[in-house]
Formats: structure tokens, C-alpha cells, sequence
């Protein structure tokens, strides 16, 4: 069994957000980065949540990460995979793995972004194994 | 000498029901709050302090005061989902220690199996949670939440399917005794391993029940708890904390409890090793395993081992857990259990849990609450309680 695309409920986006969705439509994967303590953050947000700095900005990551931990939903229709991936940068972000054999998976495992799609159309950052084929 | 304590537990009720069709949400926090106050040898007319969740029907402590018809000069509100009744313990000493009020009723009441909630899907919070778009589309639900910490503890550690399993073999050889308890079959590591996968690596057997139901606690200043006699339990230190995300620095090898334990152990002047008993919330049998560690009950790692062969089971372990059976076995009111655990604390501590459980010479027990999701955003609260002559 390959762990498929599945339709993912659409994000609320906001303009604290907006910039990491359109990003996603672009094929590009965003984290927002502190300008006064120089660390990145995820999930995204206005303020810096370490020190608190309106000065944040957003850098397009790697799209590479490794599996920091994950649970196989086997009851699931389709069956999925929630994953936390730690990302080159620095952050772990929630996604799912996709176009992989669940028995396969395992932590520290590599992976790199793909995206999925929203009810609405909004591309959703996934994770595959690099030598994924579709 | 006795220890000192600045509030005591003068009454504790845990509802009998596990399926209410026929009884409301507030009733039910109606009919715990009545069976406390009896169980202390006091009426509503003593309440003048109550607490309860966020979650609590209509505005909260505003609509029930006024269901239950409470003349109150001080309430409290404090959501941290499950773990919410033991801070509310904590809260209400501060309350009766500052003067704020004498008698504070703490009440918890839901029903999940007779509306047909799924304890599976994420809660929604409005479009308004910041985390809400970067968490929902990925389908996270409670049981893969806690898999995701299982998964690592398991990765970091080397803890297997089989020491979990045992947390729920004690739940159940305790539930067995229990009438009330909606699983009252003892299992076997066996059956826990070879129950259904539900997210793995946990099975259904590593799962909480899903329960209707309550519980409540009465907690009063000194003088009254010296009038009202020996089957009062003194509060002797408390601690709450809260973990969350932290930016994307996601370690799911410990819980707040790392905070919350020291905390109260530091204001009750004792130790782990102090404990005769300890009521750990069980949402599943990883969230035993990493609270006992977290609490300093073994080092952070040696859970699996602490946990195996029975060390949990009274009589045969040394650290009796969840005598009534836990939320493993016997009940989980609205998918929320500190309540549950500090009522069965009590319980220890006045020599009344069933004979078959029954710790000898209880004097000092630990109670301990994690809530919301320990893969994400969770608040832990520990209370040590003593009997009235510890
Ligand atoms: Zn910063």
C-alpha cells in the first residue's frame, strides 16, 4: 500500500498568514525568521515568539526535513500518515507523508516537500521520501 | 508532628452513570455537586467559592451559579482541558487562603457517549486559533497525537508495545473490583498488543474509554475541615504548568508534569519516593509512562521498566496507580480525568477504595491531570494530598 493524496480541509488564511499560502501555490515552502534574535518559527507568526520582535521576515526553506516522529491512521479512509518533520532550518512543523509505504517509515527517515491540495483548490505542504516516484 | 495545610478536600462524588440519555449536561454537574457536599456534611447554602471548566454549559460558572442557585464571592474558570480539576484544587487553596471565600465546590459533568461525540478529531476553536491551518489539514486526532509521542519515547528510549501494555494490565486487574467500571475484564499484556491497531503503536487497549458522566470536590479553609472530622484530606502542595509547540522546537519525550511535579512536591515538603499512592491520568497508556517519569518516579527513559510486571498493581507493585480503574477502565466524564483521579485519591486516603485495592497505612497520595493534547499545546497539574493525620 503507497500512502496516497488525500483531500485536506482548506486553511483559514489571514494576512498573518497569507504570504506562507501563496508561497505553498508557488511550489515553495516558508518560515518566518527574527531579525533581533535570528531564530526561526513555526508555525508563522507576526511577532517573533522567542523574544517578542514585530521585526520578523519569511525565508523560503530547502524543503528538506527528516521524520521527527509519526502514527499511521490504519482505521482511516484512506489510510494516512501524520508526521511531525524536522525541517534543515531548524523548526519541526505537523504534515503528512505521502506516496510512501506506511511499513517503510521510520524516524529520522529523509524526506522533502510536495503539496497536496485543499477542498479550495490551496496547495497544502506534504512530505515524501526523496526518491519518491508518482 | 502534622503537616500544615492551608485547605482541605471535605467532600468528593464521582457520578455513577457512564451513559446519561436521560439526564442533561448541567444536571449532571447539579447531581455531583450535591453528592459532594453530602459526602462533606455540607449544603449549597456553605458554598461561596465555585470553579469549573471552560467548557461548562452556557457561560460557564455564570449559568451554572445560577442552575444550582450558588451565592458566590469568588469563581474561577481556568481551562487547561483535562488537567483543569487539579489546578482548580490549587486555585481554590489560593482563594481560601487569600480569604476570597471558605468553601469552594469544584464540579465536572459531560456527556460524549450519549451525544455520539468522536473523542477522535481535533477540537475546533474557531477560525480565530493561530495553529489552526498549519495543524487541521493534516487530520490530527487525540489518538494519533499521543502515537506521535509514543513513536519517539519508543525511538529515544527503546520502550516497547509490552511495557505499555502493562499500565493498562494494572488499570484493569483494579477496574475488576470496581462495579461502576465500564471494563471490568483483567487483560494481558497479550491482549493489548494484539488489540485492533488504532494509530500506531497504539492499540485500542491503549486507549481511554469514552464515558458520560461527573465528579465534583468540596474544598474548605482549616477551621472548617477541623469541624467537619476525620475524613477530610489536606491539600499539601500543588503545581500547574503548561508545554506547548515552542516555535517548532517539538520534543515529544516529556510532558508538562516535568514542571508541575516540583512544584507541588516542593510546597508539600516531600518526595516521590513520600508516596503511598499515585493517580496518574491515563488518556492512554503513554501518558502514564512519560507523567511517572516526568514526575521523578524513575529517571526520565526507565518507564518501560518501572511500569512492567506489575509495579503498578496494588498489592504486588510499589506505586499503586488508579485503584478505581482509571480512565483505562472505569471513567472518563467528558473525556476529562483529573476530577476522576483526585475523587479515587480521596478515596486512598480515608481507607475507602474497595478492600481488594485498599493501600495499607495511606497516608500520603499524589493526584496528577495532563490536558489538551501532549504532542501539541498541554497543561499538567499535580496535587499531594494527606490524610488528617499525616
Ligand atoms: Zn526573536
Amino acid at each position: 500500500m503507497i500512502l496516497e493524496m488525500r483531500e485536506h480541509t482548506d486553511p483559514v488564511i489571514n494576512p498573518e498568514t497569507e504570504a506562507y499560502w501563496k508561497a505553498a501555490n508557488d511550489g515553495k515552502l516558508l518560515v518566518k525568521y527574527c531579525m533581533e534574535c535570528k531564530e526561526p518559527h513555526f508555525y508563522p507568526r507576526a511577532l517573533c515568539p522567542f523574544c517578542m520582535s514585530e521585526r520578523t521576515e519569511w525565508r523560503e526553506t530547502a524543503g528538506r526535513g527528516r521524520i521527527y516522529s509519526f502514527s499511521v491512521m490504519r482505521r482511516a479512509d484512506p489510510v494516512y500518515a501524520i508526521a511531525y518533520v524536522t525541517l534543515e532550518e531548524g523548526v519541526t512543523m505537523l504534515t503528512n507523508i505521502v506516496d510512501a509505504d506506511p511499513e517503510t517509515l521510520r524516524v529520522g527517515q529523509e524526506v522533502e516537500v510536495a503539496f497536496g491540495a485543499a477542498a479550495n483548490g490551496q496547495a497544502i505542504p506534504l512530505f515524501r521520501p526523496p526518491d519518491a516516484t508518482r | 508532628m502534622a503537616r500544615q495545610a492551608k485547605a482541605w478536600i471535605a467532600g468528593v462524588y464521582e457520578h455513577p452513570t457512564r451513559k446519561a440519555v436521560d439526564k442533561t449536561t448541567p444536571q449532571l454537574h447539579a447531581e455531583v455537586a450535591l453528592g459532594a457536599l453530602r459526602d462533606a456534611g455540607l449544603t449549597k447554602k456553605d458554598v461561596d467559592g465555585y470553579f469549573c471548566d471552560g467548557v461548562a454549559p452556557g457561560l460557564g460558572g455564570l449559568s451554572m451559579a445560577e442552575y444550582m442557585g450558588l451565592n458566590l464571592r469568588y469563581t474561577d474558570a481556568t481551562e487547561t482541558g483535562g488537567s483543569s480539576y487539579i489546578v482548580h484544587v490549587g486555585h481554590a487553596m489560593q482563594a481560601i487562603a487569600a480569604g476570597k471565600c471558605d468553601v469552594a465546590l469544584v464540579t465536572l459533568a459531560g456527556r460524549p457517549r450519549a451525544e455520539g461525540v468522536k473523542a477522535l478529531g481535533a477540537r475546533d476553536h474557531g477560525a480565530d486559533m493561530p495553529e489552526r491551518g498549519f495543524e487541521f489539514p493534516y487530520g490530527p486526532a487525540v489518538t494519533n497525537l499521543y502515537a506521535m509521542a509514543a513513536r519517539r519515547h519508543m525511538h529515544e528510549f527503546g520502550t516497547t508495545s509490552e511495557q505499555l501494555a502493562w499500565i493498562k494490565v494494572a488499570a484493569s486487574h483494579h477496574a475488576q473490583h470496581n462495579e461502576h467500571a465500564m471494563l471490568r475484564d483483567v487483560v494481558t499484556v497479550e491482549d493489548v498488543v494484539n488489540s485492533p491497531m488504532i494509530a500506531d503503536p497504539l492499540h485500542r487497549l491503549d486507549c481511554c474509554i469514552i464515558s458520560d458522566g461527573g465528579g465534583a470536590l468540596v474544598v474548605v479553609k482549616p477551621e472548617i475541615a477541623k469541624a467537619l472530622g476525620d475524613r477530610c484530606v489536606k491539600v499539601l502542595g500543588q503545581g500547574e504548568a503548561v508545554k506547548h509547540t515552542n516555535g517548532g522546537r517539538v520534543d515529544l519525550t516529556w510532558t508538562a508534569a516535568r514542571r508541575s511535579g516540583p512544584i507541588a512536591f516542593e510546597e508539600a515538603g516531600l518526595t516521590p519516593a513520600d508516596m503511598k499512592y499515585a493517580s496518574i491520568y491515563d488518556s492512554f497508556t503513554i501518558t502514564v509512562l512519560e507523567t511517572l517519569e516526568d514526575l521523578g518516579f524513575c529517571e526520565k527513559g526507565d518507564g518501560g521498566k518501572f511500569v512492567s510486571d506489575g509495579n503498578l498493581i496494588s498489592g504486588v507493585g510499589k506505586l499503586p496507580f488508579n485503584t478505581d480503574g482509571g480512565g483505562l477502565c472505569n471513567n472518563h466524564p467528558n473525556n476529562r480525568g483529573s476530577m476522576t483521579k483526585v475523587i479515587e485519591a480521596v478515596r486512598q486516603l480515608r481507607g475507602e477504595a474497595h478492600p481488594k485495592v485498599q493501600v495499607p497505612d495511606c497516608d500520603l497520595a499524589l493526584a496528577h491531570g495532563t490536558g489538551g493534547q501532549i504532542s501539541q499545546r498541554s497543561g499538567s497539574a499535580t496535587v499531594i494530598l494527606g490524610r488528617s493525620d499525616a
